[in-house]
């Protein structure tokens, strides 16, 4: 700007925060998934992510629409209805230096694509994965979804009578590496929750209760505003702290679980739960099924695995994008090509 | 020697045996013997969709002319399973012989007065011969080769380099393996009064400097030489072969020893649309990406299709075809995917579709389909069928790519920084294409949001009935940019007035039908589609004759009615429509016998 009369704040990289916004948002007016947007804006922005080497996935549905409504200057890829791992992951192998952050629903995840899902985590692609969850279809107008809870009441007085597919249970029995559920509603745990997710390696499944205003957001449903809020049994609030290097906190022993994720970076939960141990993978089942049993949300990073392998190491995907071989790296030399079709005569 | 002529390397030889029994060594060795012997084979695996147990027959075609077709007759048959047998001795053509089993009754139906019966006690021959019992179901189908060997003149030198080459990678199996053949030789010698008029003999001209190799391992290589990075695949039959044939050619090209890194990436996905979501994603995202499937792996594709279609992404899909519909004869082959694979996806989808008839093409389409798929920004399906894919072929070597790769528009941030600004949709080069930009390119310019619904030229949400049509319209402009971009037809024309439209694998039974023609008094021009959407030139082919006969693989004629569709109706009428569609590779009778009935019922007035 040539008047140069703001002080404007930049990021690690360098960026203002106007650079993570998108197009203004053509979901409902108080739809939770705008306040997630919000929350990864200032996520992104804090991180530091260069916005050339974000790519947005997501499938179909509301919360599928948000990769619009954040960091403009980003790839963007909407897919199809509940296949939106698959492109990640295709997208990932093509070239390791994206950070791909994929951005699902309820329906999306649950349902149509829960296939896709639980291969997603089976692999352990190294990306964010964030579930809007509402606990319904909002662009057909309100039906339940796979995350409804049992009894949960639709709008129209219709009980739901069936189990709840529990996204985050489901990824830990999976051998997710990285599982956390929070609240749209409560930024201050999620922002470093989401950045705790860019900074882990392979799939960070972030299960966000995101409120229906519209359609689900009334007495009986139990993914309403209010609910959530009587019912979020919160494990530790949680901090990131970017960056390699020593970590200086002062705190009372056992209040705080320190944990190094892979890029040198750290996440400080602060423990309300005392007992709460966020590696230990029976643990957090058992977490998330009391507090589903007392109809409780727990809330917190659920499980972390900091020795996490992804999918391109495991696979040993070199460093360099594949995109980026040329014939040379990849074709057969002459002198074993003839010696190879000598071999078929 | 049976009275009557000599028949010398024009015979069809079937080897019956048991599923799993590991007669697959057998044939192969006798059809290398025979190629080394400058002999013209053809051999057709028809196996059935099973592990162990059920039957399978191998037939080898050898032909002085070098046809590759299946002759459409069997001369010698070795009967070695009891299941079958009724059927096999019935499956001998008046003249020809059988090999069997000397334990299998010879008497009612199977007692033939037009075949010649060569008993073989295969079972006591193991028993005797072989000390290790684990191994006597293997060996016998050595001791057959031996027997064949010995009644049609095979010199042992070359069964015996075929021997050492097929366990080349097993020598201590050489051995054993040799004694067998003797075991087979010894007895027929002592045992069988040479009494059938078959017989082989070396040959010069025909098969030298030619290789053999499948259709899949072929395509395998010419996705290697493209510089595909990316394989996700599911397994379904026939195309297994050929993404397995990839990932061994990575690892043993691709590795580096020092790192364990290999410049590839490949996921077995969890099934066939999650595979080509991996494709487009990757391709999305500027590598090379492919996957390969059949049938029914196709139609799960079918919704990322229509997505890479409209969203503009470059991927390849391999479609090695099989018998459908739904799970239908997984182990044999047919064409019956064109027609869907052309339109795969709701609304209006159009793919460029290339049809590979040889090993050669199964190699050169594998390397064109990368550079169309960029070229285009589409998913390019490559139709192969289960004969080219999973039969063993004749062919020329593979001849080492001449150009680089065609990365198609892609925009560095370098080109960005010149341009005021770009529309992902735009049509600037009036070809219908557009240009794109790959995740991670570094510039502000250089973000787009790809998706499935309606998008402007600027990719962005749009409901617009005009921008949508125009869209549309746009993309109807690249398909039609691809006639003349896509591998042009094979014409061998000489001003008759009949002639013949196919494509694929039925191009070899074309070959031997016009052969067939000629000596019939009939000469006709032939053309051959080698991919979709059609040329231009095939309009005109057919427009210069007075009648075409479009031979398919399928029961609806699906090309044929992709033709009629893209023709104008006085030439579409000049079109008849000849079909197989049983599963077993079409012959030439099949398309010289109806269409010499046709063509002399015009002749001869009612």
């Amino acid at each position: 700007m040539s008047t140069g009369v703001s002080k404007i704040n930049l990021n690690v990289t360098g960026l203002s925060r106007e650079v993570y916004k998108g197009s203004a948002t053509t979901l409902c007016a108080g739809c939770g998934h705008n306040s997630i947007t919000n929350h990864l804006i200032k996520a992104l922005y804090e991180y530091g992510v260069e916005p050339h080497r974000l790519a947005k996935m997501s499938g179909i549905g509301c919360s599928s629409k948000t990769p619009a409504y954040f960091v403009d200057q980003a790839h963007g890829f909407n897919g199809v209805h509940g296949r939106m791992p698959s492109a990640a992951t295709g997208a990932k192998l093509a070239n390791r230096d994206l950070l791909v952050l994929g951005i699902s629903g309820d329906g999306d995840t649950a349902s149509i694509g829960l296939g896709q899902y639980c291969h997603l985590i089976r692999r352990n692609l190294d990306m964010t994965y964030i579930v809007e969850d509402n606990g319904c279809y909002g662009l057909t107008k309100g039906q339940f979804s796979a995350t409804a809870d049992l009894g949960s009441v639709l709008k129209n007085g219709k009980v739901n009578e069936f189990e709840t597919i529990d996204v985050c249970g489901l990824a830990i029995e999976l051998g997710a590496t990285f599982v956390a559920r929070s609240f749209s509603g409560d930024g201050k745990q999620l922002v470093p929750l989401l950045q705790a997710a860019f900074a882990h390696s392979g799939t960070a499944v972030l299960d966000v209760i995101s409120p229906c205003v519209t359609f689900n957001d009334h007495e009986g449903s139990t993914k309403s505003y209010a609910y959530v809020k009587e019912h979020d049994y919160v494990l530790h609030s949680a901090d990131f702290i970017l960056g390699r290097g020593e970590i200086e906190v002062e705190y009372e022993p056992g209040s705080v679980q320190d944990i190094e994720l892979a890029d040198g970076s750290h996440v400080m939960l602060r423990k309300l739960d005392r007992a709460y141990d966020a590696t230990d993978r029976i643990g957090a089942l058992r977490a998330v099924h009391e507090a589903r049993g007392r109809g409780e949300l727990v809330t917190g990073l659920l499980y972390v695995n900091p020795a996490s392998e992804d999918l391109c190491e495991r696979e040993n995907v070199p460093r360099q994008p594949l995109k980026d071989f040329g014939e040379a790296d990849l074709r057969i030399g002459r002198a074993e090509w003839a010696k190879l079709m000598e071999s078929f005569a | 020697m049976a009275t009557g002529e000599k028949i010398v390397n024009d015979l069809t030889i079937r080897a019956a045996t048991v599923n799993g029994s590991g007669s697959q060594s057998s044939n192969l060795v006798l059809t290398h013997a025979l190629f080394r012997l400058g002999i013209p084979v053809a051999p057709k695996n028809v196996f059935p969709s099973n592990i162990e147990g059920l039957p399978t027959w191998y037939d080898v075609r050898l032909s002085p002319q070098g046809y590759k077709c299946r002759s459409g007759a069997i001369d010698i048959v070795v009967a070695l399973n009891a299941a079958t047998w009724h059927d096999d001795v019935a499956s001998v053509r008046p003249g020809g012989a059988i090999i069997h089993e000397s334990a299998y009754p010879v008497s009612g139906a199977t007692l033939r007065t037009d075949i010649t019966y060569y008993a073989v006690p295969f079972g006591e021959l193991a028993k005797k011969h072989v000390a290790q019992g684990s191994l006597r179901k293997y060996l016998v189908n050595m001791i057959y080769v031996g027997v064949l060997a010995e009644l049609l003149g095979i010199p042992s030198e070359a069964i015996e380099a075929a021997v050492r080459e097929q366990f080349r990678r097993k020598p201590s199996a050489v051995e054993t393996n040799l004694a067998a053949v003797r075991v087979g030789v010894e007895y027929a010698q002592t045992h069988l009064e040479k009494r059938d008029p078959y017989c082989v003999e070396p040959m010069t001209g025909r098969t030298e400097g030619s290789i053999l190799l499948d259709g899949n391992r072929a395509a395998a290589l010419g996705c290697v030489m493209a510089g595909c990075t990316v394989l996700a695949w599911y397994p379904i039959t026939p195309s297994t072969s050929l993404c397995e044939s990839f990932i061994s050619y990575c690892d043993r090209f691709r590795a580096d020893p020092a790192t364990g890194e290999r410049k590839a990436a490949i996921v077995q996905a969890e099934d066939e649309l999650a595979a080509i979501g991996m494709v487009l994603g990757a391709g999305w995202a500027g590598a090379r990406a492919m996957t390969a499937t059949s049938g029914p792996g196709l139609s799960l594709m079918a919704e990322y299709a229509g997505f890479g279609y409209y969203a503009e992404l470059p991927g390849v899909i391999f479609d090695v075809q099989r018998a459908g519909p739904s799970t239908g004869l997984p182990t044999r082959t047919l064409q019956g995917d064109v027609a869907f694979a052309y339109t795969l996806s709701h609304g209006d989808t159009k793919h460029i579709v290339l049809l590979p008839a040889t090993v050669e093409e199964a190699y050169e389409f594998g390397m064109d389909a990368f550079d169309l798929a960029e070229r285009f920004q589409t998913p390019v399906f490559v139709l192969s069928d289960l004969d080219l894919g999973m039969n063993v072929w004749m062919a020329q070597p593979l001849a080492y790519p001449d150009r680089p790769f065609d990365r198609g528009k892609v925009l560095t941030a370098a080109e960005l920084e010149r341009v005021e600004s770009w529309g992902r949709y735009a049509d600037p080069d009036g070809d219908g294409i557009p240009y794109r930009t790959l995740p991670g390119t570094p510039s502000a310019k250089a973000g787009y949001f790809t998706r499935g619904s309606g998008h402007d030229e600027f990719a962005r949400y749009s409901e617009s009935a005009e921008v949508f049509a125009r869209n549309l319209d746009r993309l109807a402009r690249k398909h039609e940019t691809a006639r003349l971009a896509v591998p042009q037809p094979s014409i061998d024309e000489s001003g008759r007035a009949t002639a013949i439209l196919a494509y694929g694998t039925t191009h070899h039974a074309v070959v031997e039908a016009r052969d067939r023609l000629r000596a019939a008094g009939l000469e006709v021009d032939y053309l051959r589609v080698r991919a979709l959407p059609f040329s231009p030139e095939v309009a005109a082919f057919v427009a210069r004759h007075e009648r075409v006969y479009v031979v398919d693989q399928n029961r609806d004629g699906q090309l044929y009615g992709l033709l009629r569709t893209d023709l104008p109706a006085a030439d579409a009428a000049r079109l008849q429509s000849i079909r197989h569609y049983n599963g077993v590779p079409i012959d030439a009778a099949v398309i010289a016998e109806p269409l010499l009935e046709a063509e002399r019922s015009l002749a001869t007035p009612a």
